[in-house]
């Protein structure tokens, strides 16, 4: 395959390697309200917009609420529109991410994950954003500010298809890929232009000559109807985020999958993680490789929809798993992550035995030695032959 | 303006067989509202009864372009859709020239969407913010908002032996939005067209945010005959209970001066809602009102004569 591979290196950190492909898509709409850690990156596109740089109709609201509806008003309207937010703002938004896609509104969000309060905290972990998995957004999650970048752009394309037509969000772990200054392949402006190409609007709200309906009354007779559709559409999305990372793959030289898998070939115990964590694990599977230990990880970045099927190919011919989450679902049996996982495990061909880890909260570091001990316990467990306990603490003092 | 037979020539906006109540008059103001347009218009509604009673799936009343999102965000979401226009007007494609209104009751306006509006008027979306006001949570069955007057009954503000109904005095929204300087902001009801249509009018043409307050009784809520509503609407204004005025670039002016000014029972005896304020116990609370209509009545004089 001829790559044309037009790159361009630049030191960027998340928030700015995203403001940056948000510049190049140029959206016709940005409405956006500040949270940290994503100002940084809403600072940075309203430079843009100060500057000239960009066509965009920028609409500094007065809450993430109004963020949102905004977005969603805009986006009916018949155009491309974009927002970032995280935590709290992601929580105030809840009722209305709901609304943008039943909508079925292809508005693409950058969320800068960061713990939900109480107590208030600024720092990274998974809470906001498992918290909308629900909402029928699509959730791409990025393991550094490359990925952050090359999702946001891939959003784009994936949001509009027409057999999608759903909203997107994409995350970046808060501070640690949002504030860290990284090396960033930034493709042309030209290059992005032609690979998102002009938006296409269906039934759109400014169209005179064809006067629509949004948000009607739904009740008993068609609501369940319409929820159904919803479902098609999320998983009609499982091949268009292929044939979108394919055609990514020829403009970058970077290929995406829903999963990634990190040394897995032969492995007989994994981790999973989402984000930045992948990173770190890949250096704890490193150090036990050396070690010979035969480990692996599975990164999920795709999370909703859930690639079930890939996850099953992956996991099924392992001894043993164990899930990281960076996020709590109180009273729940684990973590979301580990939740899916596991029931998606259930008709697999063999089982691997399966624990999980709650790691990270509120920004708590993870160290390499933290996965070292979570892949240690789940060889322990597997040689006894079963789970004793389901739920474990990375990092955690007690 | 143009006359009454000619307004009534213009397309129709929100068209017969909605399933709004008898007598409602969240319609009338609406399509009097409409009719004042003299270009395309672009449509967003609060939820609230003129929201669910106007866009029963698979049915719509709306012939026009039209958005409901949630019940706090009509000035956002519209805010979404004037920009959105902007940027297409500006790259070329749109060159049409479209009228932005956004609708929302006394709730979604007066309470819980007082923020999302505040934010719109401060952004300076070019688009006319209409509060039809029934001085009550009349979609969800009578309970009351911070428009509801004083004494007034609604479902969670009955009146029983401890209390006489609602214990507070409504807030002024009007104020309120006078208050953020933008260039329109009118107060009207429906029993006096050419007062409605004249404020609508004028709030198309505004380039800028405009704000119309226009009183619409509720006959479930308020509790008087559905064939009674212009008349009772009309006494509001007579007894100065709701003053018509409009405050253009901050130069306030009285556009209804009632002939004789009635005393507020008058309104009050005409609604059911206010039946329990005229027993020996609570009739100091009818006193109570007419000296805050008076009040605010004397204050809105001075300052159409400045």
């Amino acid at each position: 395959m001829a790559i044309n591979l037009k790159a361009r290196v630049m030191g960027l950190n998340g928030n700015a390697a995203v403001a940056y492909a948000m510049k190049q898509i140029n959206p016709d709409v940005v409405a956006a309200y500040p949270i940290t850690p994503q100002t940084d990156c809403v600072e940075r596109f309203a430079e843009y917009v100060s500057e000239g740089l960009v066509k965009t109709e920028f609409v500094t609201v007065e809450s993430e609420h109004s963020a949102m509806s905004a977005c969603i008003g805009a986006a009916a309207a018949g155009g491309r529109v974009m927002t970032a937010t995280a935590a709290n703002g992601l929580a105030l938004m809840w009722e209305v991410l709901y609304i943008a896609a039943s909508m079925r509104l292809p508005i693409v969000m950058m969320v800068t994950n960061r713990a939900l309060s109480g107590n208030i905290n600024i720092h990274c972990d998974h809470s906001d954003t498992m918290g909308a998995r629900d909402s029928g957004w699509i959730q791409l999650f990025s393991e550094n500010a490359q990925e952050a970048y090359d999702n946001i752009i891939q959003a784009v394309k994936i949001a509009e298809d027409l057999n999608v037509r759903l909203p997107v969000m994409v995350t970046q772990d808060g501070f640690i890929i949002s504030h860290a200054v990284e090396r960033v392949e930034v493709l042309d402006d030209e290059v992005v232009q032609n690979f998102v190409g002009p938006y296409k609007p269906v039934y759109p709200l400014l169209d005179l000559s064809h006067p629509v309906t949004y948000g009607p009354l739904d009740l008993f007779d068609y609501y369940f109807e319409h929820k159904r559709s919803q479902i098609e559409a999320i998983d009609n999305s499982f091949p268009v985020i292929k044939k979108v990372a394919e055609e990514f793959e020829k403009i970058s030289g970077r290929s995406y999958g829903f999963l990634e898998s990190y040394k897995l070939d032969d492995a007989e115990y994994a981790v999973i993680a989402l984000g930045s964590t992948c990173g770190t694990a890949k250096e704890a599977v490193n150090a036990l490789r050396e070690k010979g230990k035969k480990v692996g990880l599975l990164k999920i970045r795709c999370f909703r929809p859930f690639p079930k099927a890939e996850i099953i190919k992956a996991l099924a011919p392992l001894k043993g798993v164990a899930v990281l989450d960076r996020s709590v679902s109180f009273g729940g049996f684990g973590g979301p992550v580990f939740t899916e996982v596991r029931s998606a495990l259930y008709d697999a061909p063999s089982h691997p035995l399966i624990i999980n880890f709650f790691y990270g909260l509120g920004g708590r570091d993870i160290y390499p030695e933290d996965i070292i001990k979570a892949l240690e316990k789940i060889e322990n467990v597997v040689q006894k032959g079963k789970v004793e306990e389901h739920i474990g603490y990375l990092g955690l003092r007690e | 303006m143009p006359s009454l037979k000619e307004l009534a020539k213009r397309k129709e906006m929100l068209t017969p067989g909605h399933r709004l109540c008898a007598g409602c008059g969240a319609p009338i103001a609406v399509r009097l509202i409409l009719m004042a347009a003299d270009k395309p218009v672009v449509a967003a509604n609060a939820t609230g009864c003129l929201e669910v009673s106007t866009s029963i799936f698979p049915y719509t009343a709306w012939d026009i372009p039209w958005i409901h999102n949630a019940f706090e965000n009509v000035a956002a979401t519209i805010s979404g859709v004037e920009s959105m226009y902007r940027a297409k007007k500006r790259k070329g494609e749109i060159t049409e020239d479209i009228y932005f209104v956004a609708f929302g009751g006394d709730g979604g306006t007066y309470d819980i969407g007082l923020q999302s509006l505040s934010g719109a008027l401060e952004r300076g979306h070019r688009f006319l913010y209409v509060c039809y006001n029934n001085e009550a949570y009349m979609n969800t069955g009578i309970q009351r908002s911070s428009a509801t007057p004083l004494g007034a009954w609604t479902t969670t503000s009955p009146e029983g032996e401890a209390q006489p109904g609602k214990l507070q005095w409504r807030k002024n929204l009007t104020e309120i939005v006078v208050a953020h300087g933008i260039p329109y902001v009118a107060q009207s009801a429906p029993w006096n067209w050419r007062d409605l249509t004249s404020k609508a009018e004028k709030a198309f043409h505004t380039d800028g945010p405009s704000f119309i307050n226009v009183l619409a009784s509720c006959n479930r809520g308020w509790r008087h005959l559905p064939s009674d509503t212009m008349k009772i609407m009309q006494l509001a204004s007579d007894c100065c209970i709701w003053p018509m005025y409009e405050v253009e670039n901050g130069k306030y002016r009285l556009t209804y001066k009632p002939k004789e000014k009635k005393p507020v029972e008058e309104w009050l005896k005409a609604q059911g809602r206010f039946k329990h304020l005229f027993t020996p116990e609570n009739r100091h609370l009818i006193e109570e009102i007419q000296a805050y209509v008076d009040k605010e009545w004397e204050l809105l004089l001075k300052r159409c004569e400045a």
